[in-house]
């Protein structure tokens, strides 16, 4: 059984604009924040999985996206060093939270920068990872050094698609969908080389956070507006469940960064 | 040029952050030489790469290493140079840097420093208040002057092979044996001095005596000219000849333009006097007794020229630099400019020349002796083109090919 962490929406809100999906003038609806994170809540617990709460905090709107809490391999949780101060706050919970539950918790060095699980993401046998608009590349050799497994830096291009959770999907045949365009050539032909079955997305699904999707072996919870990447994963045998939301959208997130795996792998 | 060198750690190999990196660099218009990599074995396995970087000016140097930061390059602070008190004038402290003829900087205080002029077998003395760094001969040291000592801090950049173009010299830089063809690249070796004229680059001729004696000092007349000649290199003995051939039609006797002659080496004697009675070359044009020659199309086309004596020279003609340090001091002045130079027929003055050139000057020699072209192609490695052959046929096909372009403007 998958273990996942949420973190219900009690304050969330659009109080600060540090993506281009944000915008203070488009609050989110408190009901339909409610309601859109109870549904994928409901549905990952129907999907067989663990799923813990860790508190929400007053002051802390983004501490609903658990994915950005850290990378959490096996019993080891590397907390995010992250590069908004608004967002700083959330790191000593999400810290404490761990460390209470018996993870080792391992530190980057404080001058680096990296986001978690929304920039770091396994494919087979390597970990992928986003780098330069959150995460800096030198928190992916620290990755390295910590998990001595093969880290694929990747460079991310386009501020829409700023963390790679949002532009990456790795599937557990070892094949992922992306929107290729959210990276550099180097980071493309990078990608190519290592994964197999590549599925693109495309750019008006993309535009739906599409790739930002939770995989729990064959079932993938992805959020709405994306039929023709249904209809693509379906012919391989995933089951798709398709969840609205547009609340969490606003702030440029959605399924994938509303959740946190723990671990994302056993072991590298 | 200034440079830093960067590593690159991790999985850059399959990432392609190396490729991406050495991409950037040359995209920005700067270059890299690798000076380590380790690849790792295991995918797990991490690699390494030590790159030095430069460009253009630092502003552009730093801009680029922003850059490459982001991309994960670690810029390595580099040591600053040692340095040493010269024990006495003339005398540098012992273990002394010995310099090259390539561009080389220094880094003191943190910063990069151009020795300057890049000059060979010299060593390197550091101004602190004007934060500068000199080649020195010496006769240039002081006793108390900084000298540097060692290599630690020491950056030398060799001449690169363009990546871009190949030009004559690039494409050559050898040696063309007296059995091989010559034609072609002396059309391009014309070519190549067009070019070089209409940029106002600054063409130099070092001028030996078999010029005059093979019969060829009318065909460097017409390069003269035709304006391919902005200085003259010669010794005593080139004056002395092409005085002679001017006065007297021989040339140590011997007449060029004719089979068999008679004479002997008196015309010689007469002709060095003849241009001493005068008070010079100048002096000797300006009053009509030396009327054509090589000398004589040098003074009326303002070239302008460098002359240098030798122990067994006779005269010396007025005008001819015979202290040797003097001669040192006044050749290397007049090459610091020069970018191309021609070296026709003459050893000795030829490898002097060749020693005191900058590093990116292009230079032909010509000789008919194979070992002579060796040892002075030898200096100039990336630039240079030796033709083994007699020097007359060389510049007649040189004066005809850039005649011939003269006439299809």
């Amino acid at each position: 059984m998958r273990e996942l962490l949420l973190c219900p929406p009690d304050y969330y809100g659009i109080e600060y604009e540090i993506n281009p999906w944000m915008s203070r003038a488009h609050g989110a609806d408190a009901a339909l924040v409610q309601k859109q994170w109870k549904e994928l809540h409901a549905r990952l617990s129907n999907l067989d999985c663990d799923v813990h709460l860790i508190s929400p905090q007053p002051g802390l709107p983004d501490m609903v996206f658990t994915a950005n809490a850290g990378l959490t391999i096996g019993r080891k949780f590397i907390p995010s060093n992250f590069r908004h101060k608004e967002r700083a706050g959330e790191q000593p919970f999400f810290a404490k939270w761990m460390e209470q539950r018996g993870y080792d918790v391992n530190w980057l060095p404080e001058n680096l920068y990296f986001e978690g699980e929304g920039d770091a993401l396994f494919g087979g046998d390597a970990l992928f990872c986003g780098y330069k608009f959150r995460s800096d590349i030198q928190s992916h050799r620290a990755l390295a050094d910590i998990l001595g497994c093969l880290v694929i830096s990747v460079e991310l291009v386009d501020p829409r698609f700023y963390h790679l959770d949002t532009c990456f999907c790795p599937l557990p045949d070892g094949s992922a969908f992306w929107f290729p365009s959210a990276f550099d050539e180097y980071g493309q032909r990078a990608i190519r080389e290592q994964v197999t079955g590549l599925i693109d997305v495309l750019p008006e699904e993309a535009m739906h956070f599409s790739c930002n999707a939770v995989v729990i072996e064959r079932d993938i919870v992805l959020p709405e507006g994306a039929p023709r990447l249904v209809a693509t994963l379906q012919d391989r045998g995933y089951c798709c469940y398709e969840l609205p939301m547009s609340e969490f959208i606003k702030a440029g997130g959605a399924c994938k960064c509303l959740t946190m795996f723990m671990p994302q792998r056993e072991k590298c | 040029m200034v440079s830093e060198t960067i590593e690159l750690r991790g999985h850059i190999i399959d990432s392609l952050i190396l490729p991406k990196v050495l991409d950037q660099i040359l995209t920005h218009g700067a270059n890299f030489k690798i000076g380590e990599i380790k690849i790792g074995e295991r995918r797990a396995d991490q690699s390494f790469a030590r790159i030095e970087v430069s460009a253009e000016t630092s502003e552009a140097l730093d801009e680029l290493v922003l850059r490459l930061r982001q991309h994960g390059a670690e810029v390595i602070e580099r040591a600053n140079v040692q340095l040493a008190s010269a024990p006495a004038d003339g005398v540098f402290p012992s273990d002394f840097y010995v310099t090259t003829n390539q561009q080389t900087f220094i880094r003191f205080d943190g910063k990069e420093i151009e020795v300057r002029p890049a000059m060979i077998n010299s060593a390197i003395a550091l101004d602190r208040k004007k934060e500068s760094a000199r080649a020195v001969k010496f006769f240039d040291v002081n006793k108390g002057n900084e000298i540097v000592v060692g290599h630690q801090g020491v950056r030398v950049v060799p001449v690169q092979r363009s990546t871009t173009h190949t030009d004559i010299f690039q494409f050559i830089n050898t040696v063309v044996d007296a059995d091989e063809p010559k034609s072609a690249i002396i059309r391009e070796l014309g070519e190549e001095l067009r070019r070089a004229q209409t940029a106002k680059r600054k063409i130099a001729i070092v001028a030996g005596p078999a010029i005059v004696r093979t019969g060829a000092a009318d065909h460097l007349v017409r390069l003269i000219e035709a304006g391919y000649v902005d200085r003259l290199f010669a010794g005593n003995s080139f004056v002395a000849y092409d005085v002679e051939h001017t006065l007297f039609g021989t040339s140590l006797g011997m007449n060029p333009d004719l089979a068999f002659t008679r004479g002997g080496h008196e015309n010689h004697l007469r002709a060095i006097n003849t241009i001493r009675e005068a008070g010079g070359i100048f002096a000797a044009v300006r009053k009509k007794i030396l009327t054509r020659g090589v000398m004589y199309a040098c003074v009326l086309h303002d070239v302008d020229i460098v002359l240098t004596g030798a122990i067994r020279d006779e005269g010396p003609i007025p005008g001819v630099t015979t202290d040797i340090i003097e001669a040192q001091k006044v050749m290397r002045q007049k090459l610091a400019d020069v970018t191309h130079v021609m070296m026709l027929a003459t050893v000795q003055h030829s490898l002097a020349v060749a020693s005191m050139l900058a590093p990116a000057a292009k230079t032909v020699c010509v000789d008919i002796d194979p070992a002579a072209v060796e040892r002075v192609v030898e200096h100039q490695p990336l630039q240079s083109i030796g033709l083994v052959t007699d020097v007359e046929p060389f510049l007649r096909e040189l004066a005809d090919c850039l005649s011939e372009s003269r006439v299809r403007e």
